[in-house]
């Protein structure tokens, strides 16, 4: 046995150590000094997050069950530096609202045994990991969306959240069933020679879609977005909204590119016909929402539905497209995510009303807001544009024409509802406007990080070449 | 192996079952019976699991593998859910569907 081999597993056991040291640094700090524990957390997940970027090898372990390659290491990386972000915003609503009740450790614990089956399920080489995966990265955030006992929203949106991921899980097995019965492996490279278009294939397949559709909301299986999101403490929201889709995304991905390859005459009909629904109801239903975190939801269901624009595609250009789009997403959505969590923690206000007149008391703020927004609907100097563009490219370079015109309409309609938000931010003047307050420092290095991104990831071009090539070693 | 039952009475078995959980998921008015209902299909996919794997590829035992991470899973999830649930009842002394329903649209 060679030991060496496990450095392929080098973020897993790092991640998993982090978690063992908070369990231990749980018992040992005393119950006045638990602030440390937020401290360390972060000082512990940033010396993480570096060591990351460091070179790993590409290899299978376990006879192909955990399988790593480049472009599965960045997306890790990516998921990472997302997740710090979220760290640094909600560092401050641990300390006020959480650690007073004594549980503040527990929320570290949990977020990152969900990040722990993100990474293995990303990097799942057959069926089984994948599933243990999925369900590692489930279960711990729908504790974590009941996460204030106190409130009885929490608790609605925690039951609402395992109740569904338990049914969406309960048919992604039976799909799985059926593809093991019709190809007799659950190994991923097995079962792509023996794949054929029986009927009892595609259904496996249409099941197995369901299952993974619903992690990503997209539109038959979105039911529960908005309700859990406004629920739940708004960095359960975020993480869902954002890491949580994003890794969805990126297995949806390796599954039809590589294992469903030979189906692709089929999920191209399904793709196309759930992007289309997915865009038209996220955007219609965003227009004629008031609380901010809904409206969010339903924004995050409608740039769910460009995503798989990038899907279609099939083609390393896709690939690398999808990636860079998540890249982007993270940034801009962490950032209007992380300025509703400020406002929240201060004044307790959720409501778009609420935001009215903000320029004027908080003009740091509602930029940052403005910029996410920006970035979110796809307006040129920002990142989100490139990201957009790139995916609109990728389907039309395929013959897509009609699905980028759809595209192009919901874009038009997102961008009404992102500028109502702003313009009750710059142009109203609120009756009730929201008094100026200043950030703690973490929350306030959370918002630069995100800017920083939403500015600068558009124009580095280097960055999507890379991208690019680590792709094209994939497919 | 059951002597004189093939494998095509079993799969119909476990799809009614299967189905018979998607019908109580969107049914039933109390979310203990929900949970229930989920069991149910989680029970029909690990049934399939262990009938595929002993009538058409013996020689492997992957399905019956996959059957028990299923289980132990499907027991972690339900104790979850449990745990919310009587969360939830210490707050409105309620388990019903029309009792959760403050967030809507």
């Amino acid at each position: 046995m060679n030991y060496s081999s496990f450095l392929l597993m080098r973020q897993e056991i790092a991640l998993l150590a982090i978690i063992l040291l908070l369990v231990i640094a749980e018992i040992f700090i005393p119950r006045d000094r638990k602030v440390s524990i937020i401290h360390l957390t972060i000082f512990l997940f940033g010396i993480h997050t570096i060591v990351g970027f460091f070179h790993m090898d590409e290899n299978n372990l376990f006879g192909g069950m955990f399988r790593t390659n480049h472009l599965i290491h960045f997306f890790k990386n990516i998921l990472n530096i997302g997740v710090l972000i979220l760290l640094l915003q909600s560092a401050d609503w641990i300390q006020e609202k959480i650690l007073n009740q004594n549980k503040g450790s527990e929320f570290f614990i949990l977020m990152f045994s969900s990040l722990l089956g993100i990474y293995f399920m990303i990097s799942a080489g057959d069926f089984l990991m994948f599933y243990l995966g999925l369900e590692l990265s489930t279960l711990p955030v729908a504790a974590l969306a009941a996460y204030e006992t106190m409130k009885r929203i929490s608790s609605e949106s925690g039951i609402k959240l395992i109740l569904s991921s338990a049914l969406a899980s309960g048919v992604s097995l039976f799909g799985i069933s059926m593809l093991y019965a019709t190809t007799g492996s659950i190994y991923f490279n097995e079962i792509v020679q023996i794949i054929s278009s029986t009927n009892l294939t595609l259904l496996g397949m249409v099941l197995l879609f369901a299952g993974i559709s619903f992690k990503i909301s997209l539109v038959p299986f979105h039911f529960w977005t908005a309700d859990v999101y406004e629920g739940a403490p708004i960095s359960v929201a975020s993480y869902l909204s954002v890491i949580s889709k994003g890794a969805a995304v990126f297995i949806l991905m390796v599954l039809l590119f590589t294992v469903l390859k030979p189906l692709a005459h089929i999920w191209e009909n399904i793709i196309y016909m759930i992007a289309i629904a997915t865009m038209f109801i996220g955007n219609l239903f965003a227009l004629r929402q008031q609380n901010m975190k809904r409206f969010l939801a339903f924004s995050s269901i409608a740039q769910a539905g460009f995503i798989l624009l990038g899907l279609i595609g099939q083609s390393p250009t896709g690939t690398a497209t999808v990636v860079y789009f998540v890249l982007i997403y993270i940034f801009s959505n962490l950032a209007a995510f992380g300025v509703v969590q400020a406002i929240s923690l201060q004044t307790g206000k959720e409501n778009i009303k609420d935001y009215e007149g903000l320029y004027r008391t908080n003009p740091n703020l509602s930029l940052v807001l403005m910029l996410a927004l920006f970035s979110l609907a796809g307006i040129p100097p920002v990142a989100g544009f490139f990201g957009k563009f790139f995916l609109f490219t990728a389907a039309a370079s395929k013959g897509f024409f009609l699905l980028v015109f759809l595209a192009v309409v919901n874009v038009t309609i997102s961008l009404y509802y992102y500028l109502l938000v702003i313009r009750a931010m710059f142009l109203r003047k609120g009756d009730n406007p929201i008094p100026f307050f200043k950030n703690k420092i973490y929350m306030r290095i959370g918002l630069v990080i995100t800017v920083l991104g939403i500015l600068l990831l558009g124009i580095y071009s280097p960055l999507y070449d890379y991208i690019y090539e680590l792709s094209s070693t994939f497919n | 192996m059951i002597t004189g039952i093939s494998i095509y009475e079993i799969l119909t078995v476990t799809s009614i079952l299967f189905f018979i959980g998607v019908y109580g998921f969107i049914t039933r008015t109390n979310l203990i019976s929900i949970l229930i209902s989920v069991e149910l299909i989680l029970n029909a996919s690990v049934v399939n699991f262990v009938i595929i794997n002993k009538y058409l590829f013996p020689e492997v035992l992957q399905g019956v593998y996959f059957s028990i991470f299923i289980i132990a899973v499907a027991a972690a999830e339900t104790a979850l859910a449990v745990s919310i649930i009587i969360n939830l009842y210490r707050q409105i002394s309620s388990v019903e569907v029309k009792d959760i329903e403050t967030m809507k649209y």
